[in-house]
């Protein structure tokens, strides 16, 4: 194996060294009886071998470069500029470890800096944390810090229109406390929210696309010392009023569409953004500026004593390793494209989903249910949406998620999403193939 | 020598002219519409930069790191192994890269086989039942195990045992992960020879015991070698066995966890199947249990049905812990190792960490004290405190200047002025030399020229940092 240097000699004279008469004497803390005499694996193949290999089982998929692409629902095919994967793919980048050594890590934490820096612009918050492992989850430990923030408060009111498997998530992270979950529907300005309430999160957009306005429902929140929690899309905060802006206290995303690829689901960037009264009861890595003792600007990993590695029990979280280079590809994605190029895919997602809406609307048996949206919408079909989906994929067309999936009493409804990936003529394709198979 | 950039980077907004654009998109194709006009937002204050000055900057960046790739890392417990490149190559296959996590199942075929076939291997490799890849970490896999318990627990109508035991050389996520799950901690001590003090955890083992989380090797680098009794006796009062794989290196192919009774267990992909640890993370917590725990797994996880993957809910699971099915990208380069190791590869993977650990003991201890005098495992804990005035931090900030990262210093906590070194297999006897050599010289130094360790590093973009500053007031993000 070309993974470990050390020849026979070596090894007898390291023995030599030790004291030891082989490798076996190395393992005498093990019960004798305990020791595996062979794995049931295959043996190790040759590199050219296990590439093959690879290649075959990645073959066996379809992706949406492939196809015409319409699903998005919570992971989005997105352009990421070549900079990109070629810049974070560095080695120095790649195989670092945490920067707990800051000296030697100012390239990692100058960059969690800059991430950190244009994610809180972007997201209209002051500060934004390092990273977590994805929006679900980010959303997830928002939830537990704002209950915790707001002590003798049990209720938390989360929004019926919420991708379900971040609402599993929620209840997954929250089953060991005693937290009252009430759901809401629609506008949230008009959610129960009275004096037992801890938190209201809020989706903008909802699973379901659509967009309600933030502001209203924090001013109601505040005044009834609740907090306001939003789960954003953050290429829709390109072009539309940031979260911060409107009264958000704790902002998460997920910033895979931030220059991240689709990869089956992971790795992602959860997002974390909060307010200067909130910043030591966030979880997460923080990285600050500081200075050494020759004045020179440099960047500290800070606020540690939140974390587990300091608090252990007591600490906010249990989060250690983040999200890093997914981070980083953010990061560059962001620098790269700029705040005019990260508003022109805003606006051409924004421009081609609303041209497909209208087509589509126009199609008799559909109807298009979101009635405020950024680049994905609910439609209501004809038929069960899966059908739909089985008949579209036979003509290269992935027309969107069939809600059937995560909701066996929805069978007719399709969530469609349009990216700046998409072309006009792959939406006049689609909206064709949605009249076809209405028939 | 280090080759470190040692020249002064400014930030990315510094760098920014009006005007300048980095990326060119195709020209819009369909009408424009109207934004609403009460949510239209005005501004965005993002750098404008061309597209050579961000590879430049991001390259000086780079630059400043130390990485597995340009320099010796031994840093304990986090198993710095070298990451092959073919991991990277089979990852970027545009069948990954572009596979929607929503495809149909039929449409994911190559990725469930994967799933399911990595899932199998490392329950072989852990001696468990089944097992999720859907953590991405590997305190996400302690949450997951926990709650697990927590779950299981519940079922037996055992809801009051909310006690989990910890050894006191446990990684602050276990006690930070009970927390998260509801329970309570108890630390149990070790012995003079680095183990569980058997005495204490019998005397903490009452009828409100959840279970107890294990580390082994633990955290000092020594086999817990009363594992078997200490699964039975928890067992038999009525707890269960957690057992964190953050070192799980020193045992491929040698020991099976799951044989000696450990209940669930997290591996950390990024740290013993050579997946990069990225500047911290992501990684990949995978999550396996034996018959008692596995119906309580996180889900979904890939099953087969007759030459078909598919997506399946355990039994009873715990739910999801993560949108989708983990860190994919992870797991694609971890799989690619283990068909590369095969069987043979994993044994040889422990068996060279732990002699090349040894050796380096073997090599230093005379000058950095080791506190148990052990056979270690895949890494071992010595003293930094060699000379008067001297500490372990300026041992590893002097490091830096010889070219090598740090080790874990100042943890396990039961060590004063604890030094953890791990060289990981993949490193040569010449590095190791050097290594031995730079930590000798420095020894000699601590005697001699105390303050050429106490004002190191002197080969660095920066000096030693004020964090107290950092942390009194904070500077989070750019203020132009």
């Amino acid at each position: 194996m070309p993974f470990i240097p050390t020849t026979d000699a070596e090894r007898n004279e390291m023995l030599g060294a030790i004291g030891a008469a082989s490798l076996e004497e190395l393992f005498g803390d093990i019960p004798q009886r305990l020791r595996v005499k062979k794995l049931d694996l295959p043996e190790g193949l040759s590199e050219l071998e296990a590439g093959e290999a690879l290649d075959s089982l990645a073959d066996l998929n379809q992706t949406a470069k492939k196809m015409d692409w319409f699903l998005g629902a919570g992971a989005y095919y997105s352009y990421i500029p070549a900079v990109v994967p070629a810049l974070a793919s560095r080695g120095e980048f790649l195989t670092a470890y945490t920067p707990y050594q800051p000296e030697v890590s100012q390239g990692t934490l100058q960059a969690i800096f800059e991430y950190q820096s244009m994610a809180a612009k972007l997201l209209g918050m002051s500060v934004v944390n390092a990273s977590h492992y994805d929006g679900a989850t980010a959303l997830a430990e928002a939830v537990l810090m704002a209950w915790k923030a707001r002590e003798g408060r049990n209720k938390v009111l989360l929004p019926a229109d919420l991708h379900p498997e971040y609402a599993d998530v929620i209840a997954t992270y929250c089953t060991s406390f005693e937290i009252e979950f009430a759901r809401y529907e629609g506008d949230p300005a008009r959610a129960p929210i009275d004096e037992r309430t801890a938190a209201i999160i809020i989706a903008y957009p909802g699973f379901s696309g659509e967009v309600w306005p933030i502001g209203p429902a924090a001013a109601i929140a505040h005044e009834r010392g609740a907090l306001c929690v939003v789960h954003t899309d953050p290429v829709m905060c390109a072009i539309l009023a940031s979260p911060g802006s409107q009264g958000a206290d704790i902002v998460t995303a997920e910033g895979q569409s931030l220059g991240n690829p689709l990869n089956f689901g992971g790795p992602y960037l959860g997002m974390m953004g909060t307010t200067d009264a909130l910043v030591r009861k966030m979880p997460g890595r923080i990285v600050g500026e500081t200075k050494d003792k020759e004045g020179r600007r440099g960047f500290v990993l800070t606020l540690s004593t939140r974390e587990q590695h300091i608090r252990r029990e007591k600490a906010v979280s249990n989060i250690c390793s983040n999200q890093g280079l997914s981070m980083l590809q953010t990061c560059i994605h962001l620098a790269t494209l700029g705040a005019a190029g990260l508003r022109e895919v805003a606006k051409q997602s924004y421009d081609k989903a609303h041209y497909a809406a209208s087509r589509i609307a126009d199609l008799s048996g559909y109807r298009v249910k979101s009635a405020r949206f950024f680049r994905e919408f609910l439609v209501q079909t004809p038929k069960p949406a899966v059908d739909i989906v089985r008949a579209l994929g036979a003509k290269g067309i992935m027309p969107g998620l069939a809600l059937s999936r995560y909701f066996s009493d929805r069978p007719n409804e399709l969530l469609v999403c349009v990216t700046e990936m998409n072309t006009k003529d792959q939406i006049d394709r689609l909206v064709a193939a949605l009249k076809e198979a209405s028939r | 020598m280090n080759a470190i950039n040692m020249r002064d980077e400014p930030l990315v907004y510094e760098l920014s002219r009006a005007g300048r654009v980095g990326c060119s998109l195709p020209k819009a194709d369909v009408p424009s519409f109207e934004l609403p006009a009460d949510l239209a937002r005005a501004d965005l204050d993002l750098p404008e930069l061309d597209e050579l000055t961000v590879v430049r900057h991001f390259t000086r960046l780079s630059q400043k790191n130390y990485s597995i790739d340009t320099e010796f890392y031994p840093l304990g417990s986090c198993t710095m192994k070298y990451n092959p490149k073919i991991n990277e190559a089979a990852a970027a296959n545009p069948g990954w890269k572009y596979l929607h996590p929503l495809a149909e199942e039929a449409q994911a075929q190559g990725a469930l086989k994967l799933m399911f076939k990595l899932q199998r291997s490392l329950c072989e490799i852990g001696g468990f039942e089944a097992a999720s890849l859907q953590p991405a970490a590997g305190a996400h896999g302690e949450l997951s195990g926990v709650l697990m318990i927590r779950a299981a627990l519940v079922d037996k109508g055992e809801r009051d045992r909310r006690k989990m035991l910890i050894p006191d050389s446990a990684h602050g996520t276990n006690p930070a992960s009970c927390t998260m799950a509801g329970f309570s901690t108890q630390t149990i001590p070790s012995g003079p020879d680095g183990n569980i003090d058997m005495a204490a955890l019998r005397a903490a083992l009452d009828d409100s015991v959840a279970g107890i989380m294990i580390t082994n090797p633990n955290t000092l680098g020594l086999f817990e070698r009363n594992i078997v009794e200490i699964c039975d006796l928890v067992h038999r009062a009525g707890g269960y066995v957690y057992g964190d794989g953050a070192n799980m290196n020193a045992l491929t192919g040698v020991f099976k966890p799951g044989s000696s009774g450990i209940d669930v267990m997290h591996f950390n992909l990024h740290k013993t199947f050579s997946t990069p640890h990225g500047g911290g993370g992501p990684g990949a917590g995978m999550v396996a249990a034996g018959a008692a725990l596995a119906p309580y797994l996180p889900g979904p996880i890939a099953s087969e049905d007759a030459g078909k993957y598919r997506l399946a809910m355990p039994a009873k699971s715990i739910g999801r812990v993560k949108s989708f099915y983990g860190n994919f990208g992870v797991l694609v380069r971890a799989y690619t190792y283990l068909l590369m190791t095969g069987a043979d590869g994993l044994r040889r993977v422990a068996e060279n960490a732990v002699l090349n650990a040894n050796y380096l003991k073997a090599k230093l201890s005379d000058v950095y004290p080791v506190p148990h005098a052990r056979r270690c495992m895949h890494e071992f804990v010595a003293r930094g405190n060699i000379a008067e005035g001297v500490h372990t931090l300026d041992i590893a900030k002097r490091l830096i200047d010889y070219g090598f990262h740090p080790p874990t210093v100042y943890f396990p906590l039961i060590v004063q002025e604890a030094l953890m070194i791990e060289p990981t297999e993949t490193e040569s006897k010449e590095t190791l030399d050097l290594f031995i050599e730079a930590m000798r010289s420095i020894a000699a130094e601590a005697g001699s020229q105390p303050e050429l360790l106490h004002e190191a590093p002197h080969r660095a973009p920066v000096a030693r940092l004020d964090e107290v500053m950092a942390a009194r007031c904070p500077i989070l993000c750019y203020r132009g």
